[in-house]
C-alpha cells in the first residue's frame, strides 16, 4: 500500500489572522456605535438593563449587505422529532421592529443582525464627549469645601511611620556606587526619603434633576418611555459631572406631588392636565431644599402638551419664576400625532429667555438631539 | 513525535487501509492536529490562506463564542485540493478524531469523483494564499481602507456569478462575443460597415441591448464593462470571481456530500475492531451528529438517511422494483456509488425522497404567521419540493443583467427572476449602494412585491423606488 497521507502538528501560535480581522470588525463596531448613538442610547436593553454593565444591542449598520429573500417570507423546512403534526408552533417572536428573537440564538432562518456587547461606559464616553454643562454657576465659595489629601510628594525630613523604603534603598545604592561600591547597605540619615502628603481641596458641587411629567390619561406607555430614557441619560451624564447629583420625580395631571422612581415611570392616572402645578411645587421644592446657591438645578418638563388652555398664562408666569433660580429650563414635548396644536409649547414660546430649552420628540432617537440641546454649550 | 501523534498516525493507518477497501477512491490527505481557535478560524475563511476581511472576523468571533459556550462544534473541516487537507482537533478524544478521519475520507472521495466538483481548481489553497498576498500588496499600495471600501463592495454581490461547468461553450463562449461588440479598431472602421447597415435595419441596430441576453454572470459582467474600474480593482473582482467558483459546487452538494461522509465514517467506524466504551463514545458522537434541526433541516442526517435507504431498495429491491425498473437486488452499494458520482442536492432529493422517508425523517414546511413560525405543510411531495425551492441556486435570488445602458446612459438595470418569493428590501437598497459603487453609474434592479413589478434604482445620492 502507498502512503497517500500526512499528518502533522505545527506551532500554530503565530497565525493570528482570525484575531486581527475579529479586532477590524470591533473597530468597525465602534464606528457603527458612534454613528448610531441616536439609535442606540435610545434601546430598551440599555434603558431597562438595571445596572447591568455589559449590554446587547443591535448594530445593523453592520450586516453584510447582498441580495437576499425576505427572511419572514415564504416556507421552510425543518424536521421534526416524530409526529409533528400541521399547525404546530415551532417558535415565537418576541420584541419589536422584526427583530427576530427566536427560541434560541440563530435558530431562525435569515436572521442575520448584528448584537454587539458594549459596556455602559464605552457608550457613555462616546455619547457625553458632546455634551456640556450650559450656564453654569459658580458656587463653590458658598459651598463648604471638604478636606482631601494625597501622597504625591518625597522628601528627606518626615515621620518615620511614611519612610518610602523603595527610594531610600535606591539613595543607599546610589550613595555607596558614587563610592566604588555597588552594594546596598550602611544606610545613612541622608539616604532616608519620606512620603509627603498634600492637602488638597475638593469643591463638593451638586445638582439636583427636578423630573417632572405630566401623567394624566394622554400619557401612554410610549411617552413615559421616551421621558424614561431621557432622564436616564440626563441623570447618568450629570453624575459624571457633579460630585452629587440629586432626583426628584414630580408626577403631575391637575395636582402635583412628588413619587417615587417607580411609580413616576409606571403609575398612569387619568383627567387633565394643569403642568402650573408642577412648576408650583418645584418651586416650592427650590425654596425647601435646594437652596440655588448651593445647587445646580436642572428641571425638565415631559409632557404631551395637552394643558389647560386657562392654564397657559400661570405656568408662562412660573417658568420665569423658575428661571430665575434654575440653570436651564428644559421642555421637552412628545409628539402626538393625532394632536397637534399644542398650546403650552407656543405659550412657552413666547418667554424669550435663551435658557430655556423647548423640544418636540416625535420618535425615539429624538431623545438623543432633545439631550444634545438641553446639554449644549450656552452661556459659557 | 508524541503518543497523541503516534496514536493518531496509527488510527489515520487503518482507517486509510478500511476506507481504500470500501471502494472509496480519494485524493491523498494532509492531516494537520490544531488548536480550536486555528480551526474555526479556518471554518470562518473558509480556508487557511484566504484574504484577509473583517466579515471573515466576524465569522470567526461568532463561531468560537459559540465553541467558547458549547453551543456548537466543527467536526471535521476538510479542503477540497490534491492533496485534501484536513484539520484535526488538539484536545478531541482519540474516538473524536477517528470518526472525524473517517468523514473526511468520505469528503475526500466525494470531491475526487463527483461531476460538479470535476472543473474544480485543486490547487485553490495555493491560489487563495496568492489572491491574499496581492489583497494586502494592494491594501499597501491604494490604502487599507480603500481596499476595504471596494472589498465590501464586491462581497455583496459575490454569490451571481454563473455556476461552473453548467454553460454550454455556446453560452460562455458566445456570449463574450456578442455582449462585447469590439470596438473598431480604427475611429473610421466604422464607415466600413455603413453600407451594409443601411442594407439591414438601422433601427434595429440602434435598439441593440447591450448585453443582448441577459446575463447571470453579473459579478464577471461587471468586471468586464464597468467603465471606470482600476485595474486592481478588477483583479480583485477576478479573484472573488474565481474563488466563488470553487466554492460553489460545495454549496450545491451539500445534503449529498454531508450525508455521503457521514454514511461512510458510521461503515468505516463499525468495521474498526472498537472496545465496549469507544462503540459507546462512538454511538453517542454519530446520534449528535444525527440531531434534527427544527428551524433547518440537518444535512448530515437526511443526505444519510436517504443514502441507507437507496441502498436498501437496491439490495432488496420489492417485487413491484424488480419487475418496473429491473432491478435486480445487493447492487446497493453500487447505486450510492453511482449517486455520488452524479447527483446534486436537487436532483438528489427530487429523485430520492420518498413519502417513507418524508414521514419517518418527520420533514415538514413551516412559515411565520403573524408573529409565531407555525408548521403548515406536511404532504410529503409538497414538503420535498419546498425543499428543493429553497436549494435552486443554492438559496441565492436569482438576478441577472439585463441592461447595461439602460436609457442609453450607461446605467445598469439588474432583473431579479421572480419565482413566488420576493427579496428582502432594506437590504436589497443597502446593496444597491454597494453594486453603485462597482458600476460607478445610477444603478437599478427590478424585481415583484405585493404581486406587482417594482424598480428600485439608487444614483449615488438616493435609494428611489417605483
Amino acid at each position: 500500500m502507498t502512503i497517500d497521507f500526512s499528518l502533522s502538528r505545527e506551532d500554530w501560535s503565530l497565525h493570528r489572522k482570525g484575531y486581527l480581522d475579529q479586532q477590524r470588525h470591533k473597530e468597525r463596531v465602534q464606528e457603527a456605535i458612534r454613528k448610531n448613538l441616536p439609535q442606540i442610547i435610545a434601546e430598551e436593553s440599555i434603558i431597562l438593563a438595571d445596572g447591568k454593565k455589559v449590554v446587547k444591542v443591535p448594530i445593523r449598520s453592520l450586516e453584510e449587505y447582498r441580495f437576499r429573500f425576505n427572511p419572514y417570507q415564504g416556507r421552510f423546512a425543518g424536521q421534526g422529532g416524530g409526529n409533528t403534526q400541521k399547525g404546530d408552533v415551532l417558535g415565537r417572536e418576541i420584541g419589536e421592529g422584526g427583530v427576530g428573537k427566536g427560541p434560541g440564538a440563530g435558530d431562525q432562518p435569515g436572521v442575520d443582525y448584528f448584537e454587539a456587547e458594549v459596556s455602559l461606559e464605552e457608550i457613555e464616553e462616546l455619547f457625553f464627549r458632546d455634551l456640556k454643562l450650559p450656564y453654569l454657576k459658580d458656587r463653590q465659595k458658598h459651598r463648604m469645601s471638604f478636606n482631601d489629601y494625597e501622597f504625591r510628594e518625597v522628601r528627606r525630613h518626615g515621620l518615620m511611620g511614611n519612610l518610602d523604603k523603595k527610594r531610600t534603598i535606591l539613595e543607599n545604592l546610589k550613595r555607596n556606587c558614587l563610592h566604588g561600591l555597588p552594594r546596598i547597605g550602611g544606610i545613612q540619615p541622608e539616604d532616608l526619603r519620606f512620603k509627603t502628603w498634600e492637602d488638597k481641596i475638593k469643591p463638593e458641587v451638586s445638582a439636583v434633576v427636578l423630573a417632572m411629567m405630566d401623567t394624566s390619561g394622554s400619557m401612554g406607555n410610549y411617552e413615559k418611555y421616551i421621558a424614561r430614557t431621557f432622564f436616564f441619560w440626563a441623570v447618568r451624564f450629570l453624575r459624571t459631572r457633579y460630585s452629587q447629583v440629586e432626583i426628584v420625580f414630580i408626577a403631575h395631571h391637575t395636582h402635583a406631588r412628588e413619587v417615587t422612581e417607580e411609580e413616576f415611570f409606571t403609575k398612569g392616572e387619568s383627567g387633565g392636565t394643569r403642568c402650573s402645578s408642577a412648576y408650583r411645587l418645584a418651586l416650592d421644592l427650590i425654596s425647601q431644599r435646594y437652596p440655588p446657591a448651593d445647587y445646580n438645578i436642572y428641571p425638565f418638563h415631559f409632557s404631551d402638551g395637552d394643558n389647560l388652555p386657562s392654564d397657559n398664562e400661570t405656568c408662562m408666569e412660573l417658568v420665569r419664576e423658575l428661571l430665575k433660580v434654575c440653570n436651564i429650563f428644559g421642555y421637552g414635548e412628545i409628539v402626538n400625532p393625532y394632536y397637534r396644536a399644542s398650546t403650552l409649547m407656543s405659550a412657552l414660546k413666547k418667554i424669550n429667555d435663551e435658557r430655556l430649552v423647548t423640544v418636540a420628540i416625535k420618535e425615539k432617537s429624538d431623545v438623543y438631539t432633545a439631550l444634545r440641546q438641553f446639554f449644549s454649550e450656552k452661556g459659557r | 513525535m508524541n503518543r497523541e501523534l503516534k496514536e493518531l498516525e496509527k488510527a489515520i493507518e487503518l482507517i486509510h487501509a478500511q476506507a481504500k477497501e470500501f471502494g472509496l477512491d480519494f485524493f491523498p490527505v494532509h492531516f494537520e492536529l490544531c488548536p480550536a481557535d486555528v480551526i474555526y478560524t479556518f471554518g470562518a475563511y473558509g480556508m487557511p490562506t484566504r484574504f484577509s476581511h473583517w466579515s471573515f472576523g466576524k465569522a470567526f468571533y461568532k463561531m468560537k463564542l459559540q465553541y467558547d459556550y458549547n453551543l456548537s462544534r466543527i467536526y471535521e473541516l476538510v479542503i477540497n485540493n490534491n492533496p485534501c487537507y484536513a484539520f484535526l482537533l488538539e484536545g478531541n478524544s482519540l474516538i473524536q478524531n477517528k470518526l472525524v478521519i473517517a468523514h473526511v475520507y468520505g469528503h475526500s472521495d466525494f470531491f475526487k469523483n463527483n461531476y460538479r466538483f470535476s472543473s474544480t481548481h485543486r490547487q485553490m489553497v495555493e491560489t487563495m494564499a496568492i489572491h491574499a498576498a496581492k489583497i494586502r500588496e494592494y491594501e499597501f499600495k491604494y490604502g487599507f481602507r480603500e481596499v476595504e471600501i471596494f472589498l465590501d463592495a464586491a462581497l455583496s454581490i459575490q454569490e451571481h456569478i454563473e455556476p461552473p461547468g453548467l454553460a454550454s461553450g455556446k453560452a460562455e463562449g458566445d456570449a463574450d462575443k456578442e455582449e462585447g461588440a469590439p470596438p473598431p479598431a480604427t475611429p473610421y472602421d466604422d464607415l466600413w460597415a455603413l453600407d451594409r447597415k443601411e442594407a439591414t435595419n438601422d433601427k434595429n441596430e440602434r435598439n441593440r441591448k447591450f448585453p443582448r441576453h441577459p446575463q447571470k454572470d453579473v459579478l464577471a459582467f461587471i468586471m468586464k464593462h464597468a467603465v471606470d474600474l482600476e485595474e486592481w480593482q478588477r483583479d480583485i473582482l477576478a479573484m472573488l470571481h474565481e474563488e466563488m467558483r470553487y466554492f460553489w459546487p460545495q454549496l450545491e452538494t451539500k445534503i449529498l456530500n454531508e450525508g455521503w461522509a457521514t454514511y461512510w465514517h458510521n461503515r468505516i467506524m463499525r468495521s474498526l475492531d472498537l472496545n465496549e466504551d469507544e462503540a459507546v463514545e462512538f454511538a453517542r458522537l454519530h446520534a449528535m451528529i444525527l440531531q434534527p434541526g427544527r428551524m433547518q433541516i440537518n444535512p448530515y442526517y437526511v443526505g444519510f438517511k436517504i443514502l441507507e435507504d437507496i441502498e436498501r431498495r437496491w439490495d432488496k429491491p420489492s417485487a413491484e422494483e424488480r419487475e418496473r425498473y429491473g432491478r435486480a437486488g445487493e447492487e446497493g452499494r453500487q447505486k450510492i456509488f453511482e449517486v455520488r458520482a452524479t447527483e446534486t442536492d436537487i436532483s438528489f432529493l427530487r429523485n430520492y425522497l420518498t413519502k417513507d422517508l418524508v414521514e419517518e425523517l418527520d420533514l415538514y414546511l413551516y412559515q411565520k404567521i403573524d408573529k409565531e413560525w407555525v408548521v403548515v405543510e406536511k404532504d410529503w411531495e409538497k414538503v420535498r419540493d419546498g425543499l428543493v425551492d429553497r436549494l435552486v441556486n443554492c438559496g441565492f435570488p436569482y438576478i441577472v443583467v439585463a441592461d447595461a445602458d439602460y436609457q442609453r446612459r450607461g446605467e445598469l438595470y439588474l432583473l431579479h427572476k421572480y419565482e413566488g418569493l420576493e427579496l428582502d428590501v432594506p437590504y436589497l437598497e443597502k446593496t444597491l449602494h454597494h453594486v453603485y459603487l462597482l458600476w460607478g453609474r445610477p444603478v437599478h434592479l427590478e424585481t415583484v412585491l405585493d404581486g406587482k413589478p417594482a424598480v428600485f434604482s439608487y444614483d449615488g445620492k438616493k435609494n428611489t423606488r417605483r
